[in-house]
């Protein structure tokens, strides 16, 4: 070994050197006057999962995605559970199947939700995207609001406990399987969540009230912030309900008209494409009906609020009313939002989880059912960050033969990259990538919150590289967040 | 206070040679001196900053996309600069939530065993990690026996 260890050495640079995935990296261009011409993350989509998954019995599948993604795990497993009840032949599940998947569905949102809130999004909502990056982080938050923290671990825990009831294991739940599920929940299970809901409701009517306050306190701040019009696009019930486990695609426009509605997603193909771009191995989906220009969308917590007609939960109903006033009519389109939209998910899955742990139909005895077998089928779940698209076909050996994935991230390429050139259209200065710039393209980002481990491949040594380059091809400056 | 020492094995199997920390802490599990608490993830989340608080002392296993050698181990100081994004949380990042807000009191290490093939999506170590994973084992359950 030639490394030297220095076990007493007190000094570290942990770089993400240990991680090989969760690399982000941003390119501005600029034009022959200097301004920003454009801006590209660039987030390399995966290669080879198709490859790993063909040849493999299509009962493995849903366990096997879960490989995919650390942070979702479970919005894999179900995307491709739903895909493998098809194939199974099974239209509809049992109410007890298709409970439990929900509260395991709504487990991973709420947990999600409250990682992403206390860990990334807190800081900025509590002191503000432009304020002392040395204050803005979870020592500040410790400062300021003690409590906090454990709020956020412990509603974190809340929903990786409702996973493992009802997927059966931490990771590598094996709870969905093709035609329903393989266990019910016990009365045992059930009582002790149900005593945890008061404390966890309180807790999300809390994130709530911060992101609003934030949101409408600095809103001549951040209304402008990355933000841009754009169509939006999510599954929604047939009554037009939030459904974030099963329903109809529908995407609207920047003005709120509806562009696609009720659509099966197994059609999924007869108004969604994927454009090319020669710099990103990531592709950008746009509706067919609108063409490349125009039809790129916005998936995930601000786009479901723009997309759905109501939330079928109290609190969660009147905090998207709030919400959704912001657009006076129209869709929001604060990019911030997303923060605001999230913590309102947060309080819809924990009103979820309540309705479903009330429910005796989680305690039923039919699991699994099954039919005549089919050839190919779609599954698609909206996930914590938006819709997520499940596509495979199956040999009559019961082999995968083709696998096709858009994950939420993907959705997002088109409206990430206008974000970034936003900010860094009103944020540069010059030709330098000033530490503000930097910090300014991780909160756009950030609203965002990209599956790097599910949509990325390639390794890296920096979590965020930004370069600026000139007309000319040239290297302008480079700035790495370290 | 649950234990003295915590193994956390970090990485995705289904990559190649990301899988080493997983690999390395798989072969604590069969074969785990006493005293020591072995698990397994992905990647490092929140809630292992609550775990930090029950240990003297953790070593996190994960691959390391750079470096000559086989490994190298290293004490982790607290940082708490803050992520963009909730699918990369770092070490130093963990260890200042866990001092911070559950007042853990242990030593984190990292021990980062040099590999070289990530961008397959097929489970095995490549031959040269494989190889860096045996020296990674001797040299831990040496350190182990001191700790």
């Amino acid at each position: 070994m030639s490394i030297p260890v220095e076990t007493s050495a007190r000094k570290i640079t942990i770089e993400p050197v240990t991680r090989v995935e969760g690399h982000g990296k941003v390119t501005i261009l600029l034009d022959d006057d200097g301004k920003v011409q454009q801006a590209r993350l660039h987030i390399v989509e995966f290669r080879g999962f198709e490859r790993f998954i063909q040849g493999r019995p299509f009962w493995e599948v849903p366990v096997i995605v879960q490989r995919l993604c650390g942070i979702c795990p479970v919005s894999h497993h179900l995307a491709a559970a739903k895909a493998m009840d098809i194939i199974v032949g099974v239209d509809e599940l049992s109410p007890t199947a298709d409970k439990m998947r929900r509260l395991m569905h709504y487990g991973q949102m709420f947990q999600s939700h409250a990682l992403h809130f206390f860990h990334l999004c807190s800081p900025d909502l509590l002191f503000g995207f432009g304020s002392d990056p040395k204050q803005r982080n979870v020592l500040g938050v410790a400062a300021a609001h003690p409590d906090l923290a454990v709020q956020g671990v412990n509603m974190r825990r809340f929903g990786q406990e409702i996973i493992l009831a009802t997927a059966g294991k931490k990771i590598h739940g094996t709870g969905a399987i093709p035609g329903g599920v393989n266990k019910n929940l016990t009365i045992e299970e059930r009582d002790k969540f149900l005593a945890e809901i008061p404390q966890m409701k309180e807790w999300a009517l809390s994130a709530v009230a911060i992101a609003k306050n934030y949101t409408v306190e600095n809103l001549s701040t951040v209304a402008d912030f990355g933000t841009f019009p754009s169509n939006y696009m999510s599954l929604v019930r047939d009554d037009g309900a939030m459904d974030l486990y099963h329903g109809k695609l529908r995407a609207i426009d920047h003005n709120g008209d509806k562009l696609i509605d009720g659509a099966p997603y197994s059609g999924y193909l007869d108004h969604i494409a994927e454009e090319v771009r020669n710099w990103s191995y990531m592709k950008f989906p746009f509706m067919k009906n609108m063409g490349t220009e125009d039809g790129w969308y916005r998936v995930g917590p601000l786009a479901r609020m723009n997309v759905v007609d109501f939330i079928d939960t109290p609190l969660a109903e009147v905090a998207r009313q709030e919400f959704v006033a912001l657009g006076a009519g129209a869709p929001v389109h604060v990019t911030m939002g997303y923060h605001w939209a999230r913590m309102i998910e947060l309080l819809h899955s924990l009103e979820e989880m309540e309705r479903l742990l009330n429910d005796p139909d989680l305690q039923g005895d039919e699991l699994v059912r099954t039919g005549e077998r089919r050839s190919e089928a779609v599954g698609v779940i909206e996930a914590p960050r938006g819709t997520l698209i499940h596509h495979y076909e199956v040999d009559d050996n019961d082999m995968v033969t083709m696998a096709n994935l858009i994950v939420s991230t993907t959705h997002n390429n088109e409206g990430m990259n206008r974000s970034v050139a936003k900010v860094a259209n009103d944020y540069l200065s010059g030709v330098e990538i000033t530490e503000g710039l930097l910090n300014h393209i991780e909160v756009a980002i950030r609203a965002y919150d990209p599956c790097l481990s599910c949509a990325t491949h390639a390794m890296g040594r920096m979590p965020l590289e930004v370069e600026l380059v000139g007309a000319d091809g040239k290297q302008l400056d480079r700035k790495v967040k370290d | 206070m649950k234990g003295k020492v915590l193994l956390l094995g970090i990485g995705n199997p289904s990559r190649k040679d990301d899988g080493l920390g997983p690999a390395l802490a798989a072969r604590f599990e069969a074969d785990c001196p006493e005293g020591v608490d072995v698990d397994a993830n992905y990647q490092l989340s929140l809630e292992d900053a609550c775990t930090l608080s029950e240990y003297e002392k953790v070593v996190i296993l994960d691959a390391s996309a750079k470096g000559d050698g086989a490994f190298t181990f290293e004490e982790v100081e607290p940082d708490p600069a803050k992520e963009f994004s909730t699918h990369l949380i770092l070490p130093p990042s963990i260890l200042s939530i866990a001092r911070e807000f559950f007042q853990a009191e242990g030593l984190l290490y990292v021990l980062g065993m040099r590999g070289y093939d990530f961008e397959s999506f097929e489970e095995g170590l490549t031959e040269v990690a494989a190889a860096n994973l045996e020296e990674s084992e001797a040299y831990l359950r040496g350190w182990l026996t001191e700790a």
